[in-house]
Protein backbone atom coordinates (compact mmCIF):
# COMPACT_ATOMS: atom_id res chain seq x y z
CA UNK A 1 0.00 0.00 0.00
CA UNK A 2 3.06 2.55 1.32
CA UNK A 3 5.16 1.46 -1.32
CA UNK A 4 2.53 2.36 -4.14
CA UNK A 5 2.69 5.67 -2.97
CA UNK A 6 6.32 6.45 -3.55
CA UNK A 7 5.76 5.14 -7.64
CA UNK A 8 5.84 7.63 -9.86
CA UNK A 9 2.13 8.84 -11.34
CA UNK A 10 2.06 6.78 -14.76
CA UNK A 11 3.11 4.31 -12.78
CA UNK A 12 0.36 4.55 -10.02
CA UNK A 13 -2.17 4.85 -12.63
CA UNK A 14 -1.46 1.57 -14.18
CA UNK A 15 -2.16 0.31 -10.78
CA UNK A 16 -5.73 1.14 -10.91
CA UNK A 17 -7.65 -1.67 -11.75
CA UNK A 18 -9.92 -1.24 -14.56
CA UNK A 19 -8.67 2.53 -15.43
CA UNK A 20 -7.40 2.08 -18.90
CA UNK A 21 -11.38 0.13 -19.48
CA UNK A 22 -13.08 2.80 -18.04
CA UNK A 23 -11.35 5.38 -20.23
CA UNK A 24 -12.41 3.12 -23.20
CA UNK A 25 -15.74 3.44 -22.01
CA UNK A 26 -15.85 6.86 -21.81
CA UNK A 27 -14.51 7.20 -24.90
CA UNK A 28 -17.59 4.92 -26.32
CA UNK A 29 -19.93 6.80 -24.53
CA UNK A 30 -18.78 9.93 -25.91
CA UNK A 31 -18.51 8.46 -29.79
CA UNK A 32 -21.90 8.79 -29.38
CA UNK A 33 -23.02 12.32 -28.99
CA UNK A 34 -19.66 13.11 -31.31
CA UNK A 35 -21.02 10.91 -34.16
CA UNK A 36 -24.63 10.46 -34.04
CA UNK A 37 -24.89 10.19 -38.14
CA UNK A 38 -22.01 7.42 -37.95
CA UNK A 39 -24.07 4.74 -35.45
CA UNK A 40 -23.75 2.20 -38.18
CA UNK A 41 -20.20 2.44 -38.87
CA UNK A 42 -19.61 2.87 -34.86
CA UNK A 43 -20.99 -0.43 -34.18
CA UNK A 44 -19.35 -2.09 -36.89
CA UNK A 45 -16.37 -1.04 -34.74
CA UNK A 46 -17.78 -2.23 -31.24
CA UNK A 47 -18.71 -6.17 -33.06
CA UNK A 48 -15.34 -6.37 -34.60
CA UNK A 49 -13.78 -5.87 -31.81
CA UNK A 50 -15.70 -8.62 -30.29
CA UNK A 51 -14.14 -10.52 -32.83
CA UNK A 52 -10.81 -9.68 -32.62
CA UNK A 53 -10.94 -10.20 -28.88
CA UNK A 54 -11.80 -13.89 -29.79
CA UNK A 55 -8.83 -14.06 -31.94
CA UNK A 56 -6.37 -12.94 -29.18
CA UNK A 57 -7.84 -15.47 -26.83
CA UNK A 58 -6.49 -18.22 -29.98
CA UNK A 59 -2.96 -16.36 -31.10
CA UNK A 60 -2.30 -14.32 -28.21
CA UNK A 61 -2.63 -16.74 -25.20
CA UNK A 62 -2.63 -19.71 -26.39
CA UNK A 63 -0.18 -19.37 -29.62
CA UNK A 64 -3.07 -21.02 -32.16
CA UNK A 65 -2.83 -18.49 -35.80
CA UNK A 66 -5.79 -18.13 -37.40
CA UNK A 67 -6.40 -16.75 -40.51
CA UNK A 68 -10.37 -18.54 -40.55
CA UNK A 69 -11.88 -16.79 -37.43
CA UNK A 70 -14.66 -15.46 -40.13
CA UNK A 71 -15.66 -19.11 -40.42
CA UNK A 72 -17.21 -19.25 -36.68
CA UNK A 73 -18.33 -15.62 -37.33
CA UNK A 74 -20.21 -16.08 -40.17
CA UNK A 75 -21.76 -19.40 -38.54
CA UNK A 76 -23.21 -17.58 -35.70
CA UNK A 77 -24.59 -14.21 -37.57
CA UNK A 78 -26.23 -17.30 -39.87
CA UNK A 79 -27.65 -19.21 -37.37
CA UNK A 80 -28.71 -15.96 -35.14
CA UNK A 81 -30.67 -14.91 -37.75
CA UNK A 82 -32.68 -18.36 -39.14
CA UNK A 83 -32.78 -18.31 -35.23
CA UNK A 84 -35.30 -14.81 -35.35
CA UNK A 85 -36.73 -15.63 -38.32
CA UNK A 86 -38.19 -18.93 -38.09
CA UNK A 87 -38.08 -19.33 -33.87
CA UNK A 88 -37.70 -16.75 -31.75
CA UNK A 89 -36.87 -13.07 -32.50
CA UNK A 90 -35.22 -12.35 -28.66
CA UNK A 91 -32.17 -10.91 -29.29
CA UNK A 92 -30.36 -12.45 -26.71
CA UNK A 93 -31.57 -15.77 -27.37
CA UNK A 94 -30.35 -15.30 -30.19
CA UNK A 95 -26.78 -14.42 -28.99
CA UNK A 96 -26.87 -17.93 -27.14
CA UNK A 97 -27.72 -19.67 -30.37
CA UNK A 98 -25.23 -17.45 -32.25
CA UNK A 99 -22.64 -18.80 -29.44
CA UNK A 100 -23.45 -21.95 -29.59
CA UNK A 101 -22.88 -22.44 -33.30
CA UNK A 102 -19.42 -20.61 -33.64
CA UNK A 103 -18.89 -23.22 -30.71
CA UNK A 104 -20.05 -26.01 -32.37
CA UNK A 105 -18.18 -25.67 -35.80
CA UNK A 106 -15.20 -24.48 -34.23
CA UNK A 107 -15.62 -27.59 -31.71
CA UNK A 108 -15.93 -29.94 -34.62
CA UNK A 109 -13.61 -28.08 -37.52
CA UNK A 110 -10.73 -28.36 -34.08
CA UNK A 111 -11.17 -31.94 -33.75
CA UNK A 112 -8.99 -31.67 -36.68
CA UNK A 113 -7.40 -28.47 -37.06
CA UNK A 114 -6.29 -29.00 -33.75
CA UNK A 115 -3.99 -31.37 -35.13
CA UNK A 116 -1.78 -29.22 -37.13
CA UNK A 117 0.11 -26.55 -36.18
CA UNK A 118 2.02 -23.83 -38.29
CA UNK A 119 1.63 -23.20 -42.02
CA UNK A 120 -0.49 -25.85 -42.46
CA UNK A 121 -3.28 -24.71 -39.90
CA UNK A 122 -3.37 -21.22 -41.08
CA UNK A 123 -4.35 -23.15 -44.76
CA UNK A 124 -6.65 -25.10 -42.57
CA UNK A 125 -8.16 -22.47 -41.25
CA UNK A 126 -8.67 -20.56 -44.14
CA UNK A 127 -10.05 -23.73 -45.91
CA UNK A 128 -12.84 -24.20 -43.41
CA UNK A 129 -14.13 -20.97 -43.98
CA UNK A 130 -14.04 -20.78 -47.67
CA UNK A 131 -16.26 -24.21 -47.19
CA UNK A 132 -18.52 -22.06 -45.10
CA UNK A 133 -19.04 -19.50 -47.70
CA UNK A 134 -19.74 -21.82 -50.61
CA UNK A 135 -22.38 -24.09 -48.29
CA UNK A 136 -23.90 -20.38 -48.13
CA UNK A 137 -23.80 -19.82 -51.25
CA UNK A 138 -25.16 -23.28 -52.71
CA UNK A 139 -27.89 -23.10 -49.91
CA UNK A 140 -30.15 -21.02 -51.38
CA UNK A 141 -33.10 -22.41 -49.39
CA UNK A 142 -32.30 -21.93 -46.28
CA UNK A 143 -29.69 -18.83 -46.67
CA UNK A 144 -30.40 -17.35 -49.79
CA UNK A 145 -27.79 -17.34 -51.36
CA UNK A 146 -25.79 -14.47 -52.54
CA UNK A 147 -28.61 -12.43 -52.12
CA UNK A 148 -28.45 -12.97 -48.57
CA UNK A 149 -30.94 -13.92 -45.67
CA UNK A 150 -33.47 -11.27 -45.12
CA UNK A 151 -36.24 -10.29 -43.26
CA UNK A 152 -34.80 -10.76 -39.58
CA UNK A 153 -36.90 -8.57 -37.73
CA UNK A 154 -35.61 -8.69 -33.48
CA UNK A 155 -37.77 -8.03 -30.67
CA UNK A 156 -37.10 -5.31 -27.94
CA UNK A 157 -33.72 -6.06 -26.10
CA UNK A 158 -35.16 -7.40 -22.97
CA UNK A 159 -38.45 -6.64 -24.01
CA UNK A 160 -37.87 -2.81 -23.73
CA UNK A 161 -35.63 -1.09 -26.21
CA UNK A 162 -36.77 -1.45 -29.72
CA UNK A 163 -34.17 -1.25 -32.33
CA UNK A 164 -34.42 1.79 -34.22
CA UNK A 165 -33.70 3.42 -37.34
CA UNK A 166 -30.62 5.31 -36.40
CA UNK A 167 -29.08 2.92 -34.42
CA UNK A 168 -29.09 3.87 -31.00
CA UNK A 169 -30.09 1.18 -29.51
CA UNK A 170 -27.85 -1.19 -31.94
CA UNK A 171 -24.79 0.82 -30.38
CA UNK A 172 -25.88 0.87 -26.82
CA UNK A 173 -26.78 -2.88 -27.18
CA UNK A 174 -22.93 -4.19 -29.22
CA UNK A 175 -20.93 -1.84 -26.67
CA UNK A 176 -22.89 -3.89 -23.82
CA UNK A 177 -22.32 -7.70 -25.31
CA UNK A 178 -18.87 -6.12 -25.87
CA UNK A 179 -18.17 -5.08 -22.23
CA UNK A 180 -19.58 -8.35 -21.22
CA UNK A 181 -17.34 -10.38 -23.41
CA UNK A 182 -14.69 -8.35 -21.92
CA UNK A 183 -14.98 -9.09 -18.31
CA UNK A 184 -15.58 -12.95 -19.50
CA UNK A 185 -12.26 -13.11 -21.41
CA UNK A 186 -10.77 -10.96 -18.71
CA UNK A 187 -11.84 -13.83 -15.95
CA UNK A 188 -10.74 -16.45 -17.91
CA UNK A 189 -7.19 -15.52 -18.92
CA UNK A 190 -6.75 -15.11 -15.73
CA UNK A 191 -7.75 -18.26 -14.63
CA UNK A 192 -5.97 -21.39 -14.39
CA UNK A 193 -7.43 -22.66 -17.82
CA UNK A 194 -6.02 -19.05 -19.13
CA UNK A 195 -2.44 -20.27 -17.47
CA UNK A 196 -2.72 -23.84 -19.05
CA UNK A 197 -2.98 -21.34 -22.39
CA UNK A 198 -0.15 -19.89 -22.07
CA UNK A 199 1.39 -22.43 -20.93
CA UNK A 200 0.88 -24.27 -24.40
CA UNK A 201 1.67 -20.64 -26.36
CA UNK A 202 5.54 -20.42 -24.38
CA UNK A 203 6.00 -24.15 -24.51
CA UNK A 204 3.96 -27.53 -25.64
CA UNK A 205 6.71 -29.67 -25.39
CA UNK A 206 6.84 -28.59 -21.35
CA UNK A 207 2.95 -28.60 -21.18
CA UNK A 208 2.72 -32.10 -21.92
CA UNK A 209 5.30 -32.63 -19.45
CA UNK A 210 3.83 -31.56 -16.92
CA UNK A 211 0.48 -34.09 -17.91
CA UNK A 212 -1.30 -31.64 -19.56
CA UNK A 213 -3.44 -33.06 -22.46
CA UNK A 214 -2.18 -30.30 -25.10
CA UNK A 215 -4.63 -30.88 -27.86
CA UNK A 216 -7.79 -31.37 -25.86
CA UNK A 217 -6.73 -28.03 -24.21
CA UNK A 218 -6.12 -26.51 -27.92
CA UNK A 219 -9.97 -27.69 -28.69
CA UNK A 220 -11.15 -26.28 -26.05
CA UNK A 221 -9.58 -22.65 -26.52
CA UNK A 222 -10.54 -22.86 -30.19
CA UNK A 223 -14.19 -23.83 -29.09
CA UNK A 224 -14.54 -20.89 -26.77
CA UNK A 225 -13.38 -18.42 -29.09
CA UNK A 226 -15.74 -19.71 -31.24
CA UNK A 227 -18.43 -19.27 -29.56
CA UNK A 228 -17.11 -15.69 -29.13
CA UNK A 229 -16.40 -14.94 -32.95
CA UNK A 230 -20.00 -16.70 -33.06
CA UNK A 231 -20.77 -13.76 -30.39
CA UNK A 232 -19.78 -10.99 -33.14
CA UNK A 233 -21.43 -12.57 -35.81
CA UNK A 234 -24.80 -12.91 -33.94
CA UNK A 235 -24.86 -9.27 -33.52
CA UNK A 236 -23.92 -8.28 -36.93
CA UNK A 237 -26.93 -10.46 -37.81
CA UNK A 238 -29.35 -8.54 -35.40
CA UNK A 239 -27.65 -5.11 -35.42
CA UNK A 240 -28.04 -5.04 -39.50
CA UNK A 241 -30.72 -7.14 -39.72
CA UNK A 242 -28.97 -8.93 -43.04
CA UNK A 243 -26.68 -11.80 -43.12
CA UNK A 244 -24.83 -12.51 -46.58
CA UNK A 245 -22.28 -15.18 -47.55
CA UNK A 246 -19.50 -12.63 -47.11
CA UNK A 247 -19.46 -12.92 -43.74
CA UNK A 248 -17.16 -15.65 -44.46
CA UNK A 249 -14.31 -13.61 -46.19
CA UNK A 250 -11.28 -14.07 -46.11
CA UNK A 251 -10.81 -10.32 -46.00
CA UNK A 252 -12.72 -9.95 -42.91
CA UNK A 253 -10.20 -13.11 -40.65
CA UNK A 254 -6.86 -11.33 -42.77
CA UNK A 255 -8.10 -7.58 -41.39
CA UNK A 256 -9.04 -9.24 -37.97
CA UNK A 257 -5.60 -10.22 -37.44
CA UNK A 258 -3.92 -7.33 -38.51
CA UNK A 259 -6.13 -5.74 -36.58
CA UNK A 260 -4.76 -7.03 -33.31
CA UNK A 261 -1.30 -7.48 -34.35
CA UNK A 262 -1.16 -3.28 -34.68
CA UNK A 263 -2.40 -3.15 -31.01
CA UNK A 264 -0.92 -5.97 -29.27
CA UNK A 265 -1.68 -9.65 -28.94
CA UNK A 266 -1.94 -10.93 -25.58
CA UNK A 267 -3.09 -8.69 -23.66
CA UNK A 268 -7.00 -7.78 -24.58
CA UNK A 269 -7.22 -4.50 -24.81
CA UNK A 270 -4.53 -4.57 -27.11
CA UNK A 271 -6.89 -5.75 -29.45
CA UNK A 272 -9.55 -3.18 -28.65
CA UNK A 273 -7.08 -0.31 -29.69
CA UNK A 274 -6.40 -2.11 -32.78
CA UNK A 275 -9.17 -2.01 -33.79
CA UNK A 276 -9.79 1.15 -32.80
CA UNK A 277 -6.98 2.78 -34.36
CA UNK A 278 -7.48 0.59 -37.97
CA UNK A 279 -11.18 1.66 -38.24
CA UNK A 280 -10.18 5.17 -37.74
CA UNK A 281 -7.77 5.13 -40.38
CA UNK A 282 -10.07 3.05 -42.49
CA UNK A 283 -12.67 5.45 -42.01
CA UNK A 284 -10.65 9.33 -42.46
CA UNK A 285 -8.01 7.63 -44.65
CA UNK A 286 -10.99 6.41 -47.25
CA UNK A 287 -12.74 9.12 -47.27
CA UNK A 288 -9.32 10.87 -48.60
CA UNK A 289 -8.23 8.27 -50.84
CA UNK A 290 -10.77 5.62 -51.13
CA UNK A 291 -8.18 3.21 -53.22
CA UNK A 292 -4.60 4.29 -51.30
CA UNK A 293 -5.74 4.15 -47.53
CA UNK A 294 -4.37 0.24 -47.58
CA UNK A 295 -0.85 1.49 -48.06
CA UNK A 296 -1.45 3.55 -44.63
CA UNK A 297 -2.26 0.59 -42.85
CA UNK A 298 0.40 -1.26 -44.45
CA UNK A 299 2.88 1.41 -43.10
CA UNK A 300 1.21 0.99 -39.75
CA UNK A 301 1.91 -2.82 -39.71
CA UNK A 302 5.05 -2.74 -40.71
CA UNK A 303 6.23 0.42 -38.03
CA UNK A 304 4.56 -1.71 -35.66
CA UNK A 305 6.02 -4.81 -36.62
CA UNK A 306 9.67 -3.75 -36.87
CA UNK A 307 9.49 -0.93 -33.84
CA UNK A 308 6.90 -2.29 -31.21
CA UNK A 309 6.53 -6.09 -31.49
CA UNK A 310 5.01 -5.95 -28.73
CA UNK A 311 2.00 -3.75 -30.64
CA UNK A 312 0.61 -0.18 -29.52
CA UNK A 313 -0.45 -1.06 -25.87
CA UNK A 314 2.92 -1.55 -25.25
CA UNK A 315 4.28 2.06 -26.81
CA UNK A 316 3.52 4.00 -23.51
CA UNK A 317 6.17 1.44 -21.26
CA UNK A 318 8.87 1.32 -24.02
CA UNK A 319 8.34 4.65 -24.39
CA UNK A 320 9.53 4.98 -20.46
CA UNK A 321 11.97 2.40 -21.05
CA UNK A 322 14.10 4.55 -23.33
CA UNK A 323 13.05 7.45 -21.48
CA UNK A 324 14.37 5.59 -18.30
CA UNK A 325 17.99 4.64 -20.21
CA UNK A 326 18.63 7.99 -21.55
CA UNK A 327 18.19 9.45 -17.90
CA UNK B 1 7.39 -55.93 -9.52
CA UNK B 2 7.21 -51.94 -8.18
CA UNK B 3 8.68 -49.38 -9.84
CA UNK B 4 9.95 -48.86 -13.29
CA UNK B 5 11.05 -51.61 -15.29
CA UNK B 6 12.15 -51.95 -19.42
CA UNK B 7 12.83 -55.32 -21.19
CA UNK B 8 14.49 -55.51 -24.35
CA UNK B 9 14.41 -51.97 -25.33
CA UNK B 10 15.56 -50.74 -28.76
CA UNK B 11 15.34 -47.83 -30.97
CA UNK B 12 17.03 -46.82 -34.03
CA UNK B 13 16.70 -43.16 -36.14
CA UNK B 14 17.32 -44.58 -39.64
CA UNK B 15 20.60 -46.50 -39.57
CA UNK B 16 21.50 -45.29 -36.07
CA UNK B 17 20.95 -47.37 -33.11
CA UNK B 18 20.69 -45.58 -30.05
CA UNK B 19 19.20 -48.29 -27.92
CA UNK B 20 20.20 -51.88 -27.84
CA UNK B 21 18.05 -54.37 -25.96
CA UNK B 22 18.19 -52.87 -22.66
CA UNK B 23 16.91 -53.97 -19.68
CA UNK B 24 16.41 -51.89 -17.18
CA UNK B 25 14.92 -51.79 -13.59
CA UNK B 26 14.21 -48.45 -11.45
CA UNK B 27 12.51 -49.62 -7.95
CA UNK B 28 11.10 -46.93 -5.35
CA UNK B 29 13.88 -45.32 -3.58
CA UNK B 30 16.41 -46.01 -5.83
CA UNK B 31 19.18 -43.47 -6.67
CA UNK B 32 20.38 -44.19 -10.13
CA UNK B 33 22.88 -42.92 -12.53
CA UNK B 34 23.12 -43.50 -15.95
CA UNK B 35 26.74 -42.77 -17.34
CA UNK B 36 28.43 -42.66 -20.90
CA UNK B 37 30.07 -40.56 -23.84
CA UNK B 38 28.60 -37.88 -25.77
CA UNK B 39 25.71 -39.66 -28.26
CA UNK B 40 25.70 -42.86 -25.78
CA UNK B 41 22.12 -42.87 -26.26
CA UNK B 42 21.13 -41.52 -22.36
CA UNK B 43 18.98 -38.53 -23.34
CA UNK B 44 17.48 -41.17 -26.24
CA UNK B 45 16.54 -43.78 -23.24
CA UNK B 46 14.93 -41.34 -21.01
CA UNK B 47 12.70 -39.96 -23.68
CA UNK B 48 11.60 -43.28 -24.39
CA UNK B 49 11.40 -43.86 -20.97
CA UNK B 50 8.75 -41.12 -20.71
CA UNK B 51 7.13 -41.42 -23.45
CA UNK B 52 8.80 -38.80 -26.03
CA UNK B 53 9.59 -40.65 -28.10
CA UNK B 54 8.05 -44.34 -29.28
CA UNK B 55 10.50 -47.49 -28.94
CA UNK B 56 11.33 -49.72 -32.15
CA UNK B 57 10.86 -52.65 -29.69
CA UNK B 58 10.50 -53.81 -26.10
CA UNK B 59 8.03 -53.28 -23.40
CA UNK B 60 8.25 -50.60 -20.27
CA UNK B 61 6.00 -51.35 -17.21
CA UNK B 62 5.38 -49.08 -13.97
CA UNK B 63 4.05 -51.25 -10.74
CA UNK B 64 3.77 -54.33 -12.88
CA UNK B 65 1.03 -52.66 -15.83
CA UNK B 66 2.41 -51.75 -19.39
CA UNK B 67 2.64 -48.22 -19.51
CA UNK B 68 4.16 -48.66 -23.28
CA UNK B 69 0.93 -47.67 -25.30
CA UNK B 70 0.43 -44.84 -23.08
CA UNK B 71 0.83 -41.10 -24.07
CA UNK B 72 3.80 -39.10 -22.34
CA UNK B 73 1.20 -36.72 -20.57
CA UNK B 74 -0.55 -40.04 -19.31
CA UNK B 75 2.56 -41.52 -18.32
CA UNK B 76 3.52 -37.96 -16.37
CA UNK B 77 -0.17 -38.34 -14.89
CA UNK B 78 1.11 -41.81 -13.43
CA UNK B 79 3.97 -40.01 -11.64
CA UNK B 80 7.06 -40.66 -14.35
CA UNK B 81 8.46 -36.93 -15.10
CA UNK B 82 12.14 -35.87 -16.30
CA UNK B 83 13.92 -32.44 -16.63
CA UNK B 84 15.02 -31.19 -19.55
CA UNK B 85 18.43 -31.37 -20.85
CA UNK B 86 18.01 -28.53 -23.06
CA UNK B 87 15.96 -25.77 -20.40
CA UNK B 88 12.10 -25.77 -21.20
CA UNK B 89 10.59 -23.04 -19.46
CA UNK B 90 7.30 -21.14 -19.75
CA UNK B 91 9.16 -17.95 -20.92
CA UNK B 92 6.86 -15.26 -20.70
CA UNK B 93 5.82 -16.46 -17.77
CA UNK B 94 7.25 -15.09 -13.77
CA UNK B 95 9.11 -17.73 -11.47
CA UNK B 96 6.47 -18.01 -9.44
CA UNK B 97 3.75 -18.94 -12.36
CA UNK B 98 6.46 -21.02 -13.71
CA UNK B 99 5.97 -23.26 -10.49
CA UNK B 100 2.30 -22.60 -10.34
CA UNK B 101 0.94 -24.27 -13.85
CA UNK B 102 2.55 -27.81 -12.94
CA UNK B 103 0.98 -27.76 -9.18
CA UNK B 104 -2.45 -26.86 -10.82
CA UNK B 105 -1.95 -29.42 -13.71
CA UNK B 106 -0.66 -31.84 -11.08
CA UNK B 107 -4.37 -31.34 -8.88
CA UNK B 108 -6.04 -31.50 -11.84
CA UNK B 109 -7.08 -27.90 -11.52
CA UNK B 110 -5.44 -26.64 -14.84
CA UNK B 111 -8.92 -26.21 -16.49
CA UNK B 112 -10.80 -23.94 -13.53
CA UNK B 113 -12.23 -20.95 -15.85
CA UNK B 114 -12.97 -18.44 -13.62
CA UNK B 115 -11.19 -18.26 -10.49
CA UNK B 116 -7.82 -16.56 -10.89
CA UNK B 117 -5.03 -19.09 -11.00
CA UNK B 118 -3.01 -17.53 -8.16
CA UNK B 119 -6.09 -17.70 -6.11
CA UNK B 120 -5.59 -20.52 -4.10
CA UNK B 121 -3.50 -20.39 -0.77
CA UNK B 122 -2.66 -23.98 -0.32
CA UNK B 123 -0.95 -23.93 -4.05
CA UNK B 124 0.90 -20.30 -3.21
CA UNK B 125 2.42 -21.48 -0.17
CA UNK B 126 3.64 -24.68 -1.88
CA UNK B 127 5.21 -22.44 -4.50
CA UNK B 128 6.79 -20.48 -2.06
CA UNK B 129 7.92 -23.20 -0.68
CA UNK B 130 9.62 -24.45 -3.93
CA UNK B 131 11.10 -21.25 -4.34
CA UNK B 132 12.89 -21.36 -0.78
CA UNK B 133 14.11 -24.88 -0.91
CA UNK B 134 16.47 -23.33 -4.34
CA UNK B 135 17.06 -19.96 -3.25
CA UNK B 136 14.78 -18.70 -5.60
CA UNK B 137 12.23 -16.77 -3.11
CA UNK B 138 13.67 -13.01 -3.80
CA UNK B 139 13.40 -13.81 -7.82
CA UNK B 140 9.91 -15.22 -7.72
CA UNK B 141 8.32 -11.93 -9.58
CA UNK B 142 10.64 -12.01 -12.37
CA UNK B 143 10.15 -13.46 -15.86
CA UNK B 144 11.94 -16.03 -16.24
CA UNK B 145 13.80 -14.72 -19.13
CA UNK B 146 15.73 -12.64 -16.83
CA UNK B 147 17.07 -15.20 -14.92
CA UNK B 148 20.90 -16.15 -15.05
CA UNK B 149 21.37 -19.92 -17.11
CA UNK B 150 22.22 -21.36 -13.67
CA UNK B 151 19.12 -20.02 -12.21
CA UNK B 152 17.05 -21.17 -14.96
CA UNK B 153 18.01 -24.84 -14.21
CA UNK B 154 17.32 -24.74 -10.76
CA UNK B 155 13.95 -23.74 -11.81
CA UNK B 156 13.68 -26.78 -14.52
CA UNK B 157 13.85 -29.11 -11.42
CA UNK B 158 11.81 -27.08 -9.25
CA UNK B 159 9.09 -27.31 -11.91
CA UNK B 160 9.56 -30.50 -12.20
CA UNK B 161 9.87 -31.58 -8.60
CA UNK B 162 6.02 -29.52 -8.24
CA UNK B 163 4.62 -32.47 -10.07
CA UNK B 164 5.93 -34.56 -7.24
CA UNK B 165 6.37 -37.65 -8.94
CA UNK B 166 7.27 -41.18 -8.48
CA UNK B 167 9.85 -41.84 -10.32
CA UNK B 168 12.07 -38.59 -10.98
CA UNK B 169 14.88 -38.74 -14.12
CA UNK B 170 17.58 -35.94 -13.83
CA UNK B 171 18.96 -35.16 -17.66
CA UNK B 172 22.13 -33.09 -16.65
CA UNK B 173 20.14 -31.14 -13.84
CA UNK B 174 23.78 -29.53 -13.42
CA UNK B 175 25.17 -28.59 -16.44
CA UNK B 176 25.67 -25.26 -16.86
CA UNK B 177 24.90 -24.38 -13.36
CA UNK B 178 28.03 -22.15 -11.76
CA UNK B 179 30.19 -24.54 -9.40
CA UNK B 180 28.61 -21.95 -6.48
CA UNK B 181 25.01 -23.21 -7.15
CA UNK B 182 25.73 -27.00 -8.12
CA UNK B 183 25.47 -27.82 -4.06
CA UNK B 184 21.87 -26.62 -4.47
CA UNK B 185 21.35 -29.26 -6.83
CA UNK B 186 22.84 -31.46 -4.95
CA UNK B 187 21.44 -30.64 -1.50
CA UNK B 188 17.58 -30.85 -3.24
CA UNK B 189 17.91 -34.40 -5.07
CA UNK B 190 19.78 -35.43 -1.31
CA UNK B 191 16.49 -33.88 0.43
CA UNK B 192 13.96 -36.00 -2.61
CA UNK B 193 11.74 -38.03 -0.62
CA UNK B 194 13.07 -41.55 0.11
CA UNK B 195 10.79 -43.30 -1.56
CA UNK B 196 10.89 -41.56 -5.07
CA UNK B 197 13.10 -43.82 -7.55
CA UNK B 198 15.11 -41.37 -9.39
CA UNK B 199 17.75 -41.83 -12.24
CA UNK B 200 20.44 -39.37 -12.80
CA UNK B 201 21.56 -38.72 -16.08
CA UNK B 202 24.92 -36.74 -15.51
CA UNK B 203 28.80 -36.20 -16.94
CA UNK B 204 29.92 -34.63 -13.64
CA UNK B 205 31.61 -37.92 -12.05
CA UNK B 206 31.48 -35.54 -8.74
CA UNK B 207 27.91 -35.47 -8.56
CA UNK B 208 27.11 -39.40 -9.64
CA UNK B 209 29.50 -40.28 -6.78
CA UNK B 210 27.89 -38.30 -4.12
CA UNK B 211 23.88 -39.25 -5.49
CA UNK B 212 23.90 -42.36 -6.94
CA UNK B 213 24.49 -46.16 -5.53
CA UNK B 214 24.12 -47.71 -8.78
CA UNK B 215 25.63 -46.97 -11.60
CA UNK B 216 24.65 -47.71 -15.30
CA UNK B 217 27.16 -47.38 -18.20
CA UNK B 218 25.50 -47.06 -21.57
CA UNK B 219 27.99 -46.65 -24.51
CA UNK B 220 26.53 -46.80 -28.63
CA UNK B 221 23.10 -47.53 -27.04
CA UNK B 222 23.97 -50.92 -24.92
CA UNK B 223 24.28 -50.99 -21.39
CA UNK B 224 28.25 -51.93 -21.00
CA UNK B 225 28.02 -52.39 -17.23
CA UNK B 226 25.88 -52.19 -14.11
CA UNK B 227 27.56 -52.00 -10.47
CA UNK B 228 27.95 -49.79 -7.40
CA UNK B 229 29.98 -46.77 -7.54
CA UNK B 230 33.22 -48.87 -5.99
CA UNK B 231 32.73 -51.66 -8.50
CA UNK B 232 32.01 -49.15 -11.43
CA UNK B 233 35.44 -47.39 -10.36
CA UNK B 234 37.56 -50.38 -10.54
CA UNK B 235 36.00 -51.64 -13.85
CA UNK B 236 38.85 -51.83 -16.62
CA UNK B 237 36.04 -51.50 -19.47
CA UNK B 238 34.85 -48.36 -17.82
CA UNK B 239 38.38 -46.63 -17.28
CA UNK B 240 39.74 -47.36 -20.38
CA UNK B 241 36.32 -45.48 -21.87
CA UNK B 242 36.38 -42.73 -19.22
CA UNK B 243 40.91 -42.40 -18.77
CA UNK B 244 41.60 -43.77 -22.61
CA UNK B 245 38.48 -41.46 -24.01
CA UNK B 246 39.07 -37.21 -24.06
CA UNK B 247 35.96 -37.30 -21.63
CA UNK B 248 36.06 -37.42 -17.65
N1 LIG C 1 15.44 -37.30 -33.10
C1 LIG C 1 16.61 -37.79 -33.52
N2 LIG C 1 16.79 -38.12 -34.82
C2 LIG C 1 17.97 -38.63 -35.24
N3 LIG C 1 19.01 -38.84 -34.45
C3 LIG C 1 18.90 -38.54 -33.15
C4 LIG C 1 17.70 -37.98 -32.61
N4 LIG C 1 17.87 -37.78 -31.29
C5 LIG C 1 19.13 -38.18 -31.01
N5 LIG C 1 19.74 -38.63 -32.12
C6 LIG C 1 21.09 -39.20 -32.18
O1 LIG C 1 21.11 -40.29 -31.32
C7 LIG C 1 22.35 -40.37 -30.64
C8 LIG C 1 22.11 -40.40 -29.15
O2 LIG C 1 21.67 -39.13 -28.74
P1 LIG C 1 21.36 -38.79 -27.22
O3 LIG C 1 20.90 -37.37 -27.18
O4 LIG C 1 20.48 -39.80 -26.66
O5 LIG C 1 22.80 -38.90 -26.57
P2 LIG C 1 23.26 -38.60 -25.07
O6 LIG C 1 23.85 -39.83 -24.55
O7 LIG C 1 22.17 -37.98 -24.31
O8 LIG C 1 24.41 -37.55 -25.34
P3 LIG C 1 24.85 -36.25 -24.48
O9 LIG C 1 25.70 -36.74 -23.38
O10 LIG C 1 25.62 -35.44 -25.47
O11 LIG C 1 23.62 -35.58 -24.04
C9 LIG C 1 23.18 -39.17 -31.10
O12 LIG C 1 24.07 -39.61 -32.10
C10 LIG C 1 22.15 -38.24 -31.65
O13 LIG C 1 22.71 -37.47 -32.69
MG1 LIG D 1 21.80 -36.16 -23.50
Amino acid sequence: MTESLTLPLPERLARVPFLAEALLLAIAAAMFFLLPYSLGFLTRVLILMVLVLSIDLLLGFAGIATLGQAAMYGAGAYAAGLFAIHVWADPLAGLVVGAAAGAALALLSGLVLMRAQGLTLIMLTIAVAQICMEIANKARGVTGGSDGLRGIRMDPVLGLFEFDFIGQTGYWYALAVLAAVFLLLRLVTRSAFGLSLRGIHDSPARMTAIGTPVYGRRVAAYALAGAIAGIAGALTAQVTQLVSPEVFAFTLSAEALIMLVLGGTGRLIGGIIGVAIFMTVHHTAAAHDPFNWLFVIGAMVLGVVFFVPGGLVSLPARLRGLMGRAL
Amino acid sequence: MQGLCVRGLNKSFGGLTVALDIDFDLPPGARKALIGPNGAGKSTFANLVTGILAPSSGTITFDGQDIGHLREAARVRRGIAKTFQITTLFRSMTVRENLRLPILQRDGRATGLWRRSDSDRGVEEEVTALLEQFRLAPLGDLPVSQLAYGQQRLVEMALTLALRPRVLILDEPAAGVPSSESPLIIEAIERLPQDLAVLIIEHDMDLVFRIARQIVVLVAGRILTEGSPAEISRDPKVRELYLGGAHV
